[in-house]
């Protein structure tokens, strides 16, 4: 097979790798949140991503929506669609154990897989991408300028969610929370109303995730499932809870991935990847930047 | 108690009425028929499809066709007086539940199965009607399926004839280095390993190999590297969405070389999902995508065309190659039970012996040797031109 080594190869390795891992780190990023704010891992994170994309195409294909009024009504709805899911499936629960609310989101997630399903049919959605869909060329490597968006986007929603929970109330409130919920209703701060928010944001996350991707990827009524795999593994990988993290760890996954199947074999890519992240959980269970010492949400 | 007794009746007469209305509404001798036919027991036929899950583009519109071919074939009185009963069953596109779905319809006395869609699940439950006896027309592209095979059959064009399609098309044009890429999956393995065989025999060298998910999102990974191994041709082997995304991100990488996809490239929305990035590629497939560009003495012609307007109408939807291959393999089963019994062994006898059947595949010539009952000629070359599939001008 002989691979002649090229610079320029190997920069369109790496910066695909980036555009890829940054869809993999705003997944995770969905995942650190509700983690943070009840404990639980929540499975139907990856059909908030799909939902996302799905309304998107819808709104501005079916609706004529201009591009970033389509994103708005996906990033609403898909964020209200998180509020019901706490409402009406997470909250009424009895006896609330990790067990059975992480068991109510593999649920949640058929449910909107079905609803997706029977909403848009089997079809595939897709549209054209946001800027046009002539690639940009960069350092050697050609890149679309949707991957590029793509990456931004993440970029946005890490500062974003940095100053909300640093310099906001209702972001500080959600620290508090997940540092020490009696502590924080002590002094008077409603933690329903905080595990409400984090469902509302994170949904809201996953839902920008799936518009930014989707002309991209397209996007099916059951491609959640994989957009959730590869965004717990990059949570798990930078350290469950811990956002900052979740962008180094998902664009990290991302080049793996890539560089895998440039280097190695795209026959084994996914299985590298997710090798690369057990080790790292050998050596680090907490994974790369998980810390025991400090609270959840320190850093954002 | 007496409100739930009242209930019941009002129910039962209500049912009565409707049934009653409906058959004097009919058309008299359409009415006769059925009235025939609703004494008789239904001739029970099964069917598997991926109509959900990851190969849905195969099994939905198959379904469809099934489901239209039945309402005809009862509308005319189904087979020897008796109606037609076809049970459809979904598999998702996996394999457990493709044997699931054949053991509940073996329970069901069926004479005949068709599909699967895909071909891994065509491989699972292929023994289990070897076993139990009972005729299996795969809609399915791949050889092995039929392979030393007695009861089972299939209506897609062999993946080795597609292949051999594409190597003798690259041959002709002087091209000598290929790469290859192709889905993980059943048909995408099973596609790679013709490839890789029959290449010698045209003295091609592949020049790279590569693979991905069909739910994979990017694939400039792969085709960087394809891109560096500098090929004349590329073949990329799948029946996933993800084609399109394959031949947008050659487009993005600025890649040269000419572009050939499988048969399971004939999807309009494959194709209006690569938009420009589909332009000018060229995949052999069956005539149906096509059928108006046919010559008029074509014998495929008039049914492609009529079938197609049909469906379309019916549906409201692009005709897909798919959608023949379950009309082509249900039409064998309807044909074998009106010329003999509906009967597991006569049916199997009828198809193996059938010459001559003109379907959405081609014209089919079976025989104990051969259950695909195509050739290579039953393939057409097509391209893509303004976001039209179209034959490849020579």
């Amino acid at each position: 097979m002989g691979h002649h080594f090229q610079t320029a190869d190997l920069m369109q390795y790496l910066l695909s790798g980036v555009a890829l891992g940054s869809i993999y780190a705003m997944v995770a990023i969905g995942f650190n949140i509700i983690y943070n704010a009840t404990g639980i891992v929540n499975l139907a994170q990856g059909e908030f991503v799909m939902l996302g994309g799905m309304v998107t195409v819808w709104a501005h294909n079916r609706l004529s929506l201009p591009v970033a009024a389509a994103v708005l009504v996906a990033v609403v709805s898909v964020a209200l669609i998180g509020i019901a899911f706490e409402r009406l499936a997470i909250r009424p629960v009895r006896k609330p154990t990790v067990l059975t609310l992480v068991i109510i989101t593999i649920a949640g997630s058929f449910v909107f897989r079905g609803a997706a399903l029977l909403v848009w049919g089997r079809s595939l959605s897709w549209m054209e991408p946001f800027l046009g869909e002539a690639p940009v060329h960069l350092l050697g490597a050609r890149i679309t300028r949707q991957h590029i968006l793509v990456f931004f986007t993440l970029i946005v929603v890490a500062f974003a969610l940095m100053f909300f929970f640093g310099y906001t109330i209702a972001g500080k409130s959600m620290r508090a929370c997940s540092y020490n919920r009696t502590a924080a209703r002590l002094v008077g701060i409603n933690d329903r109303t905080m595990v409400m928010l984090a469902f509302a944001l994170s949904a809201g996350i996953g839902a920008l995730a799936g518009a930014v991707v989707v002309p991209i990827s397209y996007m099916e009524y059951d491609n959640g499932a994989m957009f959730g795999l590869k965004g717990f593994a990059a949570a798990v990988f930078g350290g469950l809870g811990h956002n900052p993290a979740a962008v180094v760890a998902g664009i990290l996954l991302g080049i793996i991935e890539s560089l895998s199947a440039g280097f190695i074999s795209s026959d084994y890519k996914d299985a590298i990847a997710l090798g690369v992240l057990l080790l790292v959980l050998f050596v680090r269970p907490r994974g790369l930047f998980g810390r025991t010492d400090l609270g959840r949400l320190t850093e954002f | 108690m007496r409100y739930v007794k009242s209930f019941a009746w009002l129910m039962a007469i209500a049912l009565v009425a409707t049934l009653g209305a409906g058959a004097f509404a009919q058309d008299a001798p359409e009415a006769e028929a059925k009235a025939a036919t609703a004494a008789a027991d239904p001739i029970k036929i099964g069917a598997v499809f991926a109509i959900t899950g990851k190969a849905a583009w195969l099994g939905a519109p198959e379904a469809n066709v099934v489901k239209m071919m039945v309402e005809d074939i009862n509308a005319k009185g189904g087979i020897h007086g008796r109606p037609v009963e076809v049970i459809v069953k979904d598999d998702q596109a996996d394999e457990t539940a493709s044997r699931n779905a054949v053991g509940e319809l073996l329970r069901e006395n069926v004479v005949a199965i068709v599909g699967p869609s895909t071909s891994g699940c065509s491989m699972a439950v292929a023994p289990m009607c070897e076993e139990e006896g009972v005729p299996l027309v795969s809609c399915a592209a791949l050889a092995k399926i039929v392979e030393g095979r007695e009861w089972v059959f299939k209506t897609p064009q062999r993946d080795d004839h597609v292949v051999e399609r594409i190597y003798d098309y690259v041959k002709e044009k002087g091209m000598t280095k290929v790469a290859l890429m192709s889905s993980t999956d059943g048909f995408g393995a099973g596609g790679r390993a013709t490839l890789q065989a029959k290449a010698p025999e045209y003295g091609l060298e592949i020049v790279a190999d590569e693979t991905y998910d069909p739910k994979d999102t990017d694939m400039t990974a792969q085709l960087t590297k394809i891109k560096a191994a500098a090929p004349d041709a590329i073949v990329n082997w799948t029946i996933a969405p993800a084609q399109s995304i394959v031949l947008k991100n050659a487009k993005q990488l600025g890649v040269e070389a000419q572009i050939f996809q499988s048969h399971g490239f004939g999807n309009y929305q494959y194709l209006a999902a690569a938009g420009d990035a589909a332009e000018g590629v060229i995949f052999p497939a069956g005539r149906i995508l096509a059928a108006k560009d046919l010559p008029d003495d074509n014998p495929q012609k008039a049914l492609l065309v009529d079938l197609t307007e049909k469906y379309e109408a019916k549906y409201n939807d692009k005709m897909s190659t798919f959608a023949g291959h379950a009309y082509d393999a249900l039409q064998l089963v309807f044909e074998a039970c009106q010329n003999k019994e509906p009967d597991r062994q006569d049916i199997r006898d009828y198809i193996e012996e059938r010459q001559g059947f003109v379907g959405t595949g081609g014209v089919f010539n079976f025989s104990p040797e051969d259950h695909t009952g195509l050739q290579k000629d039953s393939l057409e070359m097509l391209t893509v031109k303004d976001g039209q599939f179209t034959t490849l001008a020579k």
